[in-house]
């Protein structure tokens, strides 16, 4: 998010109403998902981290909301965009969590890891669905893009889930 | 209520080499009209089994079956031929197009064949394939469509009678991500025209554009669950978003 928001900077100052709505239009359907406090929470802690700074010249007078403000890249702003575009990184590969989660409830006896598992999946298929009926919303563009991404996430998320279900039925019926 | 689908206890077995592998196992299924229903499970749990046996391409070992409110299970071949040619529409994975035939002539054969006119068949194909937007291949043949062309002509062939139901097995087991896309769209259409509707998957996507969900397990169905439609949540956005770095 932060380095999104610097990149949006990259070109030309904005207005932090202005970066809100630019973010919004990127993310297409799944926009309505994005909280406009924290566009500006995010930028109030870059201007501190020192990537961004606020043009005073600009904006009206003595404003003190962020989405009136107008925020423009400082040199180390700059860098870090660089740095974000050249970075091959990527997120939350392994579902590390779950997986404990199920070793932890055959341990602990707590819970079914099947039955954990069986609930997962169906929880995970209703969001595929609304994932879905949001990308009929606006079927073109770069925001469907992102929504075809999450849905074959999701698809591969529940195609491991049956993996886990098969593996946890034979530790069962041992 | 008014099932389209009333299934009872229904089993078939075939023959392995050392024993009997029992496909389905006892298996009830419901449709209502209007319904959009997919079976879910991993390969070899009777899946498609289950869908030969609905749609007659199969004969159940055991059990009661009923489509639209009449008993089906003892019909001859011949009659479960004029039956699944008026009432139930095929999509399969392998598109089943016939080679020889154009995209139109093959999405109007089953009118043709139930006695349509020439003209009233080439009519309703026509408006079929402008509705599934794949009317301006209408005059290629099967090979010079890609897959997402293949298996949407494939549809407006299943739907070429106004059949009672559509069966579909795996109907995205060959296509790309891009192609995949175009059906799941298509099938949604469906689902909210209420054509009454069975798919059999094992592509999540697919499975989750159904109003409703079973899942089968070793010939059985082991779960079923309803997928409510309606507005996503802004829970459910924002869990799917993850934007939450702030910090």
């Amino acid at each position: 998010m932060q380095e999104a928001i610097l990149s949006l900077l990259a070109k030309q100052p904005a207005h932090g109403y202005e970066l809100r709505r630019r973010l919004e239009t990127a993310l297409g359907p799944a926009g309505g998902a994005l909280n406009p406090g924290q566009v500006y929470v995010t930028l109030s802690r870059l201007e501190r981290a020192g990537l961004v700074r606020v043009d005073g010249r600009r904006g009206k007078g003595h404003v003190r909301r962020a989405e009136a403000k107008v925020y423009e890249l400082t040199a180390t702003g700059h860098e870090r965009v660089e740095a974000w575009l050249n970075d091959v990184g990527w997120s939350k590969v392994a579902p590390v969590e779950f997986h404990l989660k199920l070793v932890s409830a055959a341990q602990t006896g707590l819970a079914d890891p099947v039955a954990l598992i069986e609930a997962q999946r169906l929880e995970l298929l209703r969001r595929l669905r609304e994932l879905q009926d949001l990308a009929r919303t606006e079927p073109e563009g770069e925001g469907a893009l992102l929504l075809e991404g999450a849905a074959l996430r999701l698809q591969a998320d529940v195609r491991w889930l049956e993996a886990c279900e098969r593996h946890w039925i034979e530790q069962e019926t041992r | 209520m008014n099932p389209v689908i009333e299934a009872k206890d229904l089993v078939k077995t075939y023959d392995a080499d050392e024993a009997p592998v029992r496909a389905v196992d006892h298996v009830d299924v419901v449709v209502e009209a209007g319904e959009a229903v997919s079976v879910m499970g991993p390969s070899g749990c009777g899946k498609s089994t289950l869908l030969h046996l609905l749609g007659g391409l199969e004969r159940a070992d055991a059990g009661e079956l009923s489509l639209g409110g009449d008993r089906v299970d003892r019909l001859s071949e011949t009659e479960w031929a004029i039956l699944r040619r008026r009432s139930i529409g095929f999509v399969f994975q392998a598109f089943n197009l016939v080679d020889e035939l154009t995209a139109i002539e093959n999405v109007e054969l089953p009118a043709l064949l139930l006695g349509a006119s020439r003209r009233d068949a080439r009519g309703r194909a026509m408006r079929l394939l402008e509705r599934l937007r794949v009317s301006e291949r209408a005059g290629h043949l099967p090979d010079r469509l890609s897959g997402g062309e293949r298996q949407r002509v494939a549809v407006a062939r299943a739907l070429i009678n106004e059949p009672l139901l559509i069966l579909a097995d795996e109907p995205t087991g060959n296509l790309d991500s891009k192609a995949t896309g175009d059906i799941l769209g298509l099938f949604a259409e469906l689902r909210d025209a209420r054509q009454t509707l069975l798919v059999v998957t094992h592509d999540a996507r697919v499975a989750s554009t159904a109003d409703r969900l079973l899942t089968m397990r070793d010939g059985a169905i082991v779960g079923q669950t309803r997928l409510e439609a309606g507005r996503p949540t802004a829970s459910a956005l924002a869990g799917l978003l993850d934007l939450g770095d702030t910090a």
